[in-house]
């Protein structure tokens, strides 16, 4: 496992005002409370840097009015958000009964070994990133449910999802991510 | 996606899926209006809004996120004119394991979703309304956005809809990958940018301390958009697809080791669990006999093959009378299955077949609830992850001769212990595993 997560650097010295710009626009679609803004500020925050640093979350409380523990207790909570740099790619296999019966546990392990991940890698969620490749291009973790049983087992990756996954399918699926 | 929708089985009534079941059907509103697309809004801003309320109750339309409360019900909670702000949120954060229909609205038909917010708006004095979907649907939160906006632009939507003077924002909040979010008063939690802890019920039912404190509807996505077709087609008509409480469609979504896994929207109480597993999803897999039923999603209680209930039902002579029905006889609504000791739930079947383990199944979904407790209760925190460990242990390991007594122990002390709902949804699987295949926890004793 890498740590290519470079603390030196604050996230919040690089903002845009395009950004700023969108931060403010989400905040506007809380007019009854700046604090319901903090969720889609860190997706904003994580979409656009990867991860979220302590500065970003110092930003985000601040731009709300808040302290910095709001927002630490939503990203240590909640299992989207991240503390530390990911894979380019983020493969979520569902783990989930409907996703398992049709053989999600050998789908992922297969994920696992296609971009070079030890399958018994853990993800412990509390902020950390999920299990990454050492070029920092994949990472693969089990998710529950994303709700599509009927089609199972199917995987998130990225804003895709992939649905009816054989093991056979996965070396072309990981291909086209490359 | 992959298209779940091959042409309506005879026992299919689509109505939500009527439109995204047409060839060449897209999420924009030119596609939606060229379908009668927000006639039933326009219809529904020319009633009194006690008027509509008096529909969906007329309608018996029942939650489709699970709990199955009368919307019609929950509605008349809220009192119009009591000079205080109210919300509707909708329930876009489908996780319940087993259940996949609000993803197919949410990607497929966000106009429907919006056209029948509007109304449910117009009927309960709301001006400011948010969508919450959960993130793992990215793509879903950008249409039904784009979607928002492009009804706004027609004027269904922002100040002074159409005309009537009435008002209403609609807004998209996305999730952050917690199924706790989907419990009602949770998911206001996290919409007030909170950690998600459900609130403790009394006091804060929606309806009277719900968002910011204010009267709050919370509905699923599915129910929303029923009110549009109880409007278009009137509550009588619509009544009469289901049964006697449990009106209308429910979208029956079964996974698992059948040949046809999908959703089917069928009438309320319009097929058997028989008849869907064999007639509708095409029977189970070649040479396999089944095992096990979920019926509601995961966190219904488990049914065995084989197994005969007894369910109250009316007599030649007008008297209820205890009838012997066998499980693949049961239909699939509210009553019948509450009746067999389970519920029909957010309509997640899953259905299991003999080649299956059923401390395995347990064992998994022991796992989704040891890591979904939000960990405000100590039963619930503790006990969650401690059901999970045992399984786990019974399968690495084998059984300790009191383990499934001690399983059960635990279940038991966190069912009714608990803040919220999820200690039942949690505790109802070990319960009923152990209680409906104590075979198969025997068998591994040590």
């Amino acid at each position: 496992m890498r740590a290519m997560t470079d603390m030196k650097t604050r996230q919040a010295d690089a903002l845009t005002p395009e950004f700023v710009a969108e931060a403010d626009e989400l905040v506007s679609h809380y007019p009854v409370s700046k604090r319901s803004a903090s969720l889609p500020l860190l997706h904003l925050w994580q979409n656009h840097f990867g991860f979220i640093d302590d500065s970003g979350m110092e930003w985000i409380a601040a731009k709300l009015d808040l302290t910095p523990i709001n927002i630490i207790e939503l990203v240590t909570f909640y299992p989207w958000f991240r503390r530390e740099q990911a894979g380019k790619t983020i493969i979520r296999v569902c783990r989930t009964l409907a996703c398992a019966l049709a053989g999600s546990y050998q789908v992922k392990d297969n994920f696992c070994q296609a971009v070079g991940i030890d399958p018994g890698c853990e993800h412990h969620g509390f902020g950390h990133a999920p299990p990454t490749n050492t070029d920092g291009s994949f990472s693969v973790e089990f998710v529950e449910c994303l709700a599509s049983c009927g089609s199972a087992p199917v995987a998130l990756i990225n804003d895709d999802l992939v649905e009816n996954i054989t093991p056979s399918d996965i070396p072309a699926i990981v291909e086209q991510y490359k | 996606m992959v298209s779940l929708l091959p042409t309506p089985h005879p026992k299919e009534r689509r109505i939500i899926f009527g439109n995204i079941s047409k060839p060449g059907y897209s999420p924009d509103i030119e596609t939606y209006l060229a379908h009668g697309g927000y006639e039933s809004l326009k219809k529904a801003l020319g009633m009194k809004p006690a008027e509509i309320i008096d529909m969906v109750k007329a309608a018996n339309l029942r939650g489709r996120g699970g709990a199955g409360f009368p919307a019609g019900a929950k509605w008349s909670f809220i009192k119009y004119d009591d000079g205080k702000p109210h919300y509707i949120v909708v329930n876009g954060d489908e996780s319940e394991p087993g259940t996949f229909k609000d993803r197919y609205i949410l990607h497929q038909d966000p106009h429907q979703l919006i056209e029948g917010l509007a109304i449910a708006a117009f009927a309960t004095n709301v001006h400011l309304s948010y969508i919450y979907i959960r993130c793992e649907f990215p793509k879903a939160a950008k249409i039904v956005w784009e979607a928002i906006k492009e009804a706004k632009a027609k004027g269904f939507l922002g100040k002074n809809i159409l005309g009537s003077g009435f008002d209403l924002d609609i807004y998209v909040h996305q999730g952050a990958g917690a199924y706790i979010c989907g419990e009602e008063t949770s998911l206001l939690e996290s919409l007030e940018g909170k950690r998600p802890y459900p609130r403790i019920k009394p006091p804060y039912f929606p309806a009277v301390l719900g968002l910011y404190m204010k009267p709050t509807i919370v509905n699923n996505v599915e129910t929303i958009c029923h009110v549009k077709h109880i409007l278009a087609m009137g509550p009588e008509e619509y009544a009469k697809m289901g049964t006697p409480g449990d009106g209308g469609t429910r979208t029956m979504c079964v996974s698992g080791d059948v040949q046809r896994p999908g959703f089917y929207e069928i009438p309320c109480g319009g097929v058997t669990l028989g008849e869907l597993i064999n007639d509708v999803c095409g029977g189970l897999k070649p040479g396999r006999s089944l095992k096990a039923v979920i019926p509601g999603g995961s966190s219904a209680k488990v049914l065995r093959a084989g197994e005969v209930f007894k369910i109250k039902s009316k007599g030649p002579d007008g008297t209820m009378v205890d009838k012997d029905v066998p499980l693949l006889d049961l239909t699939m609504d509210a009553a019948t299955l509450q009746a067999a000791g389970t519920m029909v739930g957010s309509g997640g079947v899953m259905i299991m077949d003999d080649s299956r383990d059923m401390v395995w199944a347990l064992n998994n979904l022991n796992q989704f609830y040891a890591h979904e407790s939000c960990g405000q209760c100590t039963p619930c925190r503790e006990g969650s992850l401690w059901m999970s460990k045992v399984t786990t242990r019974i399968l690495d390991e084998g059984s300790r001769t009191d383990d499934a007594k001690n399983l059960k122990n635990i279940a038991d002390n966190i069912a009714g212990r608990t803040i919220c709902a999820f200690g039942e949804a949690c505790s109802w699987p070990t319960q009923s595993f152990l209680a409906k295949f104590p075979d198969e926890f025997e068998k591994r004793v040590k």
